[in-house]
């Protein structure tokens, strides 16, 4: 495993214009897609399926946000899926037995939350590598899921609850409004925070981390508990706009999240990364889906795809940052 | 990274116990509550349905000595099964079916080999996208139905018995005895525990880890695409999600088995084991009328605390 960061002694500018090239890139990316789907399709470019578009990657961008996180610390949570689903029909339990979508959805992310902090402590406390230890919570985790649903859907909730996912305000989806308010979150979390700051060093150099005095385990619990929590309240939306809770909902969303993370520049090798950057790749990855969409491709080619642009992401960027250096 | 360990039958010895004792623990735990569980017809059903997942596990085993996993095996596995399924009956030839799944599969281990070998995208994640791309293919292939009416020389692989033996038993005690030999007595073996325990050496030795991280990963897939014809044979037909998990069992079965994940350290005979506790668990879970979401968290639980008891004895 070549450890890219390792051969990277840059100029003192260097990282900086990188980065930024490299956002360029993205966003150059996004507008291209649009452009060839205005061009290919004259609905693309009507009201509604922009605001469907922003909708869909808002909803990759909650689960994706939490975790890019753990992926700057050089982990990955490959449970995030099977999270949301988990917590959506705890979630959803919970508003149906009492009519209160407030204790629904603080269930929904208390779930969420206690899942990351599983995870958490499978990383840190028990030391088990991280994709080992959030794989097998993934298992567990549909385990539970399914034993808990027994094949039931829990369906219809209350009209004030389902304007979350569904509503609108000011012509804007809710969704986008609560994707600008972690989008800017996030950001000045990892951005201007000491924590956020101390994030990227453990994923830099977990050693020299560890020597300089970040408490790392317990910025780690910290990483994997967001995370959790993240996919707790994309659960919370996910129940809202779909109306139901079933229990093999979360099994198509991994892999498009983690392929936001990294279509968005996020290094697999940690240190390397921002929550804008998976903002624009939650973007990009949902106009690809929605591109496919629109020119009436079946919906079964998505997996296909998205397995392809993830290899593509990861291979360009570690490639530019090869030549970068 | 840096002790090169080859498995000497001492320290085979001393590993037998951890999964040895799990086996029989489950045996025990099983022969007393499922009703008719140590039935001969049981036990012959255990190790037959164990074959497909024997045959997966065994290239896990190597892969993981690499560091390295693969993800995508239950994915490929569902295509080559629809592959044999959909070759076999246009052309009404088993084999040809299972020349087109091996094919198939072995292409997907090479792709899989040239993303983590060359391209040095993590096993994870280079893993994870195959696994969508095979699942998108095995989607769009079937068009998400089942293929049926294949022709009976595939199903009758399934039934069919030689010496009394159900050829499937047959298929994975030739396949753990192709592996046991490859591992143990061909240089090729020794090259897979460098490959995990000390690629430097190999570097020095003039040897390309490159290549040979290809060819374990191919291996992997060629083993899928046979696996496919025991899967299409078993269920006399192909299904685009038939497949889909079962890398899962494969790796805990590793784990299970001894195999570390860190250092290079693998036992096959622990991974063959493994295979038979994690049948024995899903088929007496089953039998005690627990359903599948059970027995999948339960295999869930087992790799977990298999992994940490790797860790704890890593560092001990």
């Amino acid at each position: 495993m070549s450890d890219i960061a390792k051969d990277a002694p840059p100029p003192p500018w260097s990282f900086l214009s990188h980065n930024a090239a490299q956002l360029f890139y993205r966003l150059l990316a996004a507008l291209l897609i649009c452009i060839v789907l205005s061009i290919a399709n004259e609905s693309f470019l009507s009201l509604g399926n922009i605001l469907n578009v922003l909708r869909q990657a808002s909803l990759t961008f909650f689960i994706a946000s939490g975790l890019t996180l753990v992926v700057l610390t050089a982990g990955l949570d490959l449970s995030v899926g099977a999270n949301v689903a988990l917590s959506a029909c705890l979630a959803g339990t919970v508003i149906h037995q009492t009519g209160s979508p407030v204790l629904g959805i603080l269930t929904g992310l208390v779930a969420g939350g206690t899942v990351g902090l599983m995870n958490g402590v499978m990383v840190t406390a028990m030391r088990i590598p991280s994709f080992i230890a959030t794989y097998g919570m993934l298992w567990v985790l549909n385990g539970v899921t399914y034993w808990y649903m027994a094949g039931e859907t829990i369906h219809g909730f209350p009209a004030g609850f389902r304007q979350i996912g569904s509503g609108y305000f000011l012509g804007l989806p809710i969704p986008v409004y609560l994707l600008l308010v972690f989008l800017a979150i996030g950001t000045l979390f990892a951005q201007r925070t000491v924590w956020g700051q101390e994030i990227y060093a453990i994923g830099a150099n977990p050693v020299a981390a560890r020597l300089s005095g970040i408490p790392v385990s317990r910025r780690l619990l910290l990483v994997y508990t967001v995370s959790g929590t993240m996919a707790g309240l994309a659960s919370i939306i996910f129940l809202s706009r779909l109306n139901s809770a079933e229990a093999d909902i979360g099994e198509s969303l991994t892999l498009p999240a983690i392929a936001a993370v990294l279509i968005g520049g996020t290094s697999l090798f940690g240190g390397v990364g921002t929550i804008f950057g998976t903002f624009v790749g939650a973007l990009i990855l949902t106009l690809v889906l929605n591109g496919m969409n629109l020119l009436s491709i079946n919906a079964n080619w998505q997996p296909l795809v998205t397995g392809i642009i993830v290899i593509i992401a990861v291979w360009l960027d570690m490639k530019t940052r090869r030549g970068a250096t | 990274m840096s002790d090169l360990a080859i498995a000497s039958p001492i320290s085979s010895l001393r590993r037998l116990p951890g999964v040895a004792i799990v086996l029989v623990l489950l045996i025990a735990l099983f022969g007393a509550i499922a009703p008719g569980f140590l039935s001969a017809a049981n036990l012959s059903n255990v190790l037959v349905q164990s074959t497909i997942l024997t045959m997966l596990a065994l290239p896990m085993t190597l892969i993981i000595m690499t560091e390295g996993i693969d993800l995508s095996m239950g994915a490929v596995l569902t295509l080559t099964s629809l592959c044999v399924a959909i070759v076999s009956l246009a052309t009404q030839s088993m084999l040809l079916g299972l020349g087109a799944a091996v094919l198939v599969g072995t292409v997907f281990g090479l792709a899989n080999g040239w993303l983590v070998a060359i391209a040095k995208i993590p096993p994870f994640v280079a893993t994870l996208a195959t696994l969508g791309m095979a699942h998108g293919l095995s989607l769009i292939v079937s068009d998400g139905q089942s293929v049926v009416g294949i022709p009976h020389s595939v199903r009758d692989i399934y039934s069919a018995k030689l010496l009394g033996i159900p050829v499937p038993i047959l298929m994975g005690v030739a396949s753990y005895g192709v592996f046991h030999g490859l591992l143990y007595h061909t240089r090729f073996g020794t090259y897979v525990f460098a490959l995990g325990g000390n690629r430097d050496a190999l570097r020095y030795a003039g040897l390309s880890p490159t290549r040979l991280l290809i060819a374990v990963y191919a291996i992997g897939g060629m083993m899928a695409g046979v696996a496919g014809l025991l899967m299409t044979a078993r269920m006399n037909s192909g299904h685009p999600t038939a497949g889909l998990g079962l890398e899962f069992d494969a790796i805990a079965a590793v784990a299970v088995g001894g195999t570390s994940f860190e250092r290079g350290k693998g036992w096959l005979l622990g991974t063959l084991l493994g295979v038979l506790a994690v049948g024995v668990l899903r088929n007496g879970l089953n039998l005690v009328s627990l359903p599948s979401s059970v027995q999948v968290a339960s295999v869930g639980v087992l790799v977990i605390v298999a992994m940490f008891l790797d860790g704890l004895r890593s560092r001990a």
